[in-house]
């Protein structure tokens, strides 16, 4: 019978490490939401695992109290998908940051979202490299300038939800870097969907690119410019809860409540469930309002459960029980 | 039809070496493995070698299309596909222009004289036509209008297209040859039966042409004799034949049964390694999970994911692949988890040659990685013995847990050889270091006081969390470590761990003799080609030739430098320009190592080999 999972508080997830980020690094935030997240998530302390990758992120599994590994640049994905695939059993998290993810590991990152194994991603996105001491990365901005883009960046950036999704991401959140609460919860919500979820959380580095995500996540313009998505309830945001989505032609646009005859009914559904990802792709484009939330949550069947059906399939219909059966079968020959 | 004609003069040979070649579409593999199948059910020690043309569908009749398959028959004891051909089946021009020069100078060469066209003997470069300019006069040349004797005996064979008419010829020159050489047709017409189920023309067509090939060869006047190869003596058992690559695979199927742990294989194509893939993919039945990666770094990074969470994981690759795979493997030495990485060699270096032979990987193998990161390096030697190194190398690095590097290369992976088999029962236990429950003051990295190896906890055993990583860590909790003497410590430990292996594989025992003039040295694919040359001369009354053949490279076998010592020349045998000696040189001071080496893509050849051993002890 299935032990019943014991109750945890976020200490029991929290090893004996110091931990060793800046200070004010929104990485404390998503460390402690993580924590928190964890004991209610219904999943045992033996098997959740943390696999990171390479740069300040992908110290995070060294702070946890859970089976982890820290592993080599770009290639967490794949060692998680391996992890995974062994032991279907565990909880399995992937932590990687905008240039673990999206550089170095851009392949991995696209491939992971592809064959949908039931694994979590969060993506640390600061846009910049700051292990490697203040860098462009594949999200730093056009014209940004950084150690290595003095006169400023040439090339363009990535958005990652807009890659995630082309790349068939089943499940996508995005959560700003100062809002712990929710942060918890799309880490829980995460957990509970089945195929790969990516959340990527716009994370403040305040030593290489301070205030990069200020105007929309300050506390003062914050309700302004940020539309936290809900499923099923109408694209509403603002101060005055006065501002909504609606689809004018093949482009998003911003109304206001009560202007031009506009009412609640007019604004858009959040519908995270749906298979078109059309207007997902089109909510992770805007940039105003930055949407953050659940954006897409498509269920679909996972590759586990294609292998696992394809397995016992095989497995019915074979004669080979043991490997002896294979090596004494078909043409073989006897010598006296 | 064709009348039986009394049974000519029968000629009794120990060994024959056969070359069937023609154009990619023409069916020579098949032939080949049909006839060596054929002969090995009868008995023979039988060893072969595919080569076919690195394009998928070359253009038809071009040189570069051609495609060829050698087999090596005997009575006596086979270790090569064999250097020079005894009977050479051409197909077509293009497959006489490309492999004529390898019949020994008055033997016998099979030609379909229908395929002698103006256009085809164009494509292959022919000015005249070989078989009328007297060019072919040291050879005994067998003409035959293969083409058209077959549509000859098909005429009256409903539902067939012109293709499959076509298609059928090569059983007409199996059936001759099948006749010169005293072999029955059963073994071929039950596997028509059986490839064939559903189609009963194709059944009846192909066993058709192959009785009429047969039939043909028994009336012609042109072979004067039919030879006969007696079964050899070969130690009593259960055979069947197997490809290196095939074994490979099978090999990790009886490890991961014997160790009772789940195998996994992350992957990505490469040639000459994608059969191992094919192979491991086909045996779900078993709970065998396999990854076709996006690349070959996620190939190997999902195999340590699988290591880390339990399963007895591996690697499959070549040469190009095994350096993308680099850093990872560094990783899991690092971090000191079971991984089994297969490089089946070809010849480098980038892109090399794809679809030819070589073994000069063994540095890269080696010393392939950045910072001091040494691993187990083993080589099977032989297509057959690729089943029994896979399994050891499964076994070291579970009883090890550090990765080991298994060595192969194209010319035994593509070869194929009986293989005794070998229950899973009859193989050695495989031990792992597995720890379940949490005990008072366990750490990750607390190790075997012998072997050294470190203990293994899972995810999903409770109390036993931990981190590992690529970043040092200290001797013993595992957790991040800058401080000076632990990093000299670990990196000191790490290699000693390799290198106590030592005390748990066998001693180097050399063949023929165990001192005298001149030890023949070799690693990996190259056994067959050496020890037959070492044989000829033993059995030539050069008996103060030694040889030692190498499997486990890092370590080396404990007792080398004893077999060094006895010897008063040596020579290193390698297909490069000179690697396994650079090894032996650092491990062992003030031996005045020879070389032979050759980097063509090729096997040894017998003479080149002969020749060279016999100037040394003149």
């Amino acid at each position: 019978m299935e032990a019943a999972v014991k109750e945890y508080t976020y200490k029991d997830f929290a090893s004996d490490q110091e931990v060793r980020w800046c200070p004010g690094c929104d990485d404390y935030v998503i460390l402690r939401s993580m924590q928190k997240a964890l004991p209610e998530m219904g999943v045992k302390k033996e098997d959740v695992v943390f696999i990171s990758g390479i740069g300040c992120s992908s110290r995070f599994p060294y702070y946890m109290d859970t089976y982890g590994m820290h592993s080599i640049h770009g290639r967490a994905p794949a060692i998680a998908s391996g992890v995974k695939l062994a032991n279907p059993n565990l909880s399995v998290w992937v932590i990687t940051g905008d240039g673990d993810s999206m550089a170095i590991g851009g392949n991995h990152f696209i491939h992971v979202l592809r064959r949908n194994i039931n694994l979590n991603i969060v993506l640390f996105n600061n846009e910049i490299y700051g292990l490697t001491k203040g860098q462009f990365s594949p999200t730093s901005l056009v014209g940004q300038k950084t150690k290595s883009s003095p006169y400023g960046n040439t090339q363009p950036p990535f958005s990652a939800g807009e890659l995630a999704i082309g790349a068939k991401a089943r499940f996508f959140g995005r959560i700003s870097g100062n809002t712990p609460k929710e942060m918890t919860q799309i880490f829980i919500d995460a957990e509970k969907f089945k195929g790969t979820s990516l959340i990527e959380v716009l994370q403040n580095c305040p030593i290489f690119n301070d205030g990069a995500y200020d105007k929309y996540t300050d506390k003062a313009v914050r309700e302004d410019r940020m539309l936290f998505v809900e499923d099923g309830k109408p694209m509403i945001f603002g101060k005055e809860r006065n501002k909504g989505l609606v689809l004018n032609g093949l482009k998003l646009e911003v109304v206001t409540l009560g202007e031009n005859g506009i009412t609640e009914e007019d604004i858009l559904v959040h519908n995270a469930k749906e298979e078109d990802p059309t207007l997902h792709q089109m909510l992770v484009r805007l940039e105003f309002p930055m949407v953050t939330g659940i954006i897409r949550s498509f269920d679909d069947v996972t590759l586990e459960e294609r292998e696992d059906a394809l397995t016992a399939q095989v497995k019915a219909d074979s004669n080979f029980k043991k490997t002896d059966d294979l090596f004494f079968s078909g043409d073989i020959y006897n010598v006296f | 039809m064709i009348a039986a004609t009394e049974k000519k003069k029968q000629e009794v040979l120990e060994a024959v070496v056969i070359r069937f070649v023609g154009d990619s579409g023409d069916g020579m593999q098949l032939t080949g493995t049909q006839f060596s199948d054929t002969s090995a059910m009868f008995g023979n020690d039988v060893a072969t070698f595919p080569n076919y043309p690195a394009e998928i569908r070359a253009p038809q009749g071009s040189l570069y299309g051609v495609s060829g398959f050698q087999v090596h028959i005997g009575s006596v004891e086979i270790s090569t596909p064999g250097d020079n051909v005894d009977l050479l089946v051409a197909m077509n021009p293009a497959g006489l222009k490309t492999n004529l020069h390898a019949l020994k100078p008055g033997h016998t060469v099979i030609v379909d004289t229908d395929s002698f066209t103006k256009k085809n003997l164009e494509k292959a470069l022919y000015e005249t036509n070989p078989l009328e300019d007297g060019s072919l006069e040291n050879y005994r040349v067998i003409e035959v209008a293969m083409s058209s004797l077959t549509k000859e005996t098909l005429k009256d064979v409903e539902g067939l297209d012109n293709k499959s008419i076509t298609r059928s010829k090569n059983m007409f020159a199996l059936g001759m040859v099948y006749w010169m050489y005293d072999r029955s047709t059963e073994y071929t017409v039950d596997f028509f039966n059986k490839k064939f189920k559903n189609k009963p023309e194709i059944i009846e067509a192909n066993t058709k042409v192959l009785n009429a090939g047969f039939y043909f060869a028994e009336t012609l006047e042109l072979i004067p004799n039919a030879y006969t190869i007696a079964p050899a003596k070969m130690a009593p058992g259960t055979y069947r034949i197997l490809m290196g690559n095939q074994a490979t695979a099978w090999g990790f199927l009886a490890a991961a049964e014997k160790s009772g742990l789940e195998l996994f294989l992350g992957s990505y194509p490469i040639t000459p390694a994608s059969d191992i893939l094919h192979e491991l993919v086909k045996h779900k039945h078993f709970g065998v999970k396999t990854l076709q990666a996006e690349d070959e770094i996620a190939g190997i990074s999902s195999a340590i994911g699988a290591a880390f969470a339990g399963d007895l994981a591996i690697t499959t690759t070549s040469g190009p692949g095994l350096a993308l795979k680099g850093e990872a493997l560094g990783l899991a030495m690092m971090i000191e988890l079971p991984l089994v990485i297969v490089d089946v060699q070809r010849g480098g270096p980038s892109t090399g040659l794809p679809t030819k032979t070589e073994q000069s990987d063994l540095l890269q193998a080696m010393y392939g990685r950045n910072g001091e990161s040494p691993i187990i390096v083993i080589a099977a030697s032989t297509p057959a013995n690729c089943f029994e190194y896979a399994y050891i190398a499964a076994k070291l690095t579970l009883e090890h847990m550090t990765p080991v590097l298994l060595l192969t290369d194209g010319y035994i992976a593509n070869g194929s050889a009986p293989w005794k088999i070998k229950s899973v029962a009859s193989m050695p236990e495989i031990k792992n270091t597995i720890v379940k429950e949490a005990k008072a003051d366990w750490h990750p990295y607390d190790r075997d006081k012998d072997s050294l190896a470190r203990n293994w906890a899972i995810p999903g055993s409770p109390g036993l969390e931990h981190r590992v990583g690529g970043l040092e860590k200290d001797r013993i909790s595992g957790n991040v470590s800058y401080v000076p003497e632990n990093h000299e410590y670990m990196t000191k430990i790490r290699a000693e761990k390799v290198k106590r292996v030592q005390n748990y594989i066998p001693e180097i025992i050399p063949e023929f003799t165990s001192e005298g003039d001149l030890l023949v040295i070799g690693w990996g694919g190259t056994y067959g080609s050496l020890h037959s040359a070492v044989k000829e001369l033993n059995d030539e009354g050069y008996d103060t030739i030694g040889f030692a053949h190498f499997n486990y490279i890092n370590p080396l076998p404990k007792n080398t430098e004893e077999v060094l010592k006895k010897f008063k020349k040596i020579i290193v045998c390698e297909l490069n320009s000179g690697q396994f000696v650079k090894v032996l040189k650092i491990n062992y001071d003030g031996y005045d190592f020879l070389q032979f080496n050759k980097i063509q893509g090729l096997p040894f050849a017998n003479n080149e080999l002969v020749e060279k051993f016999k100037s040394l002890v003149k």
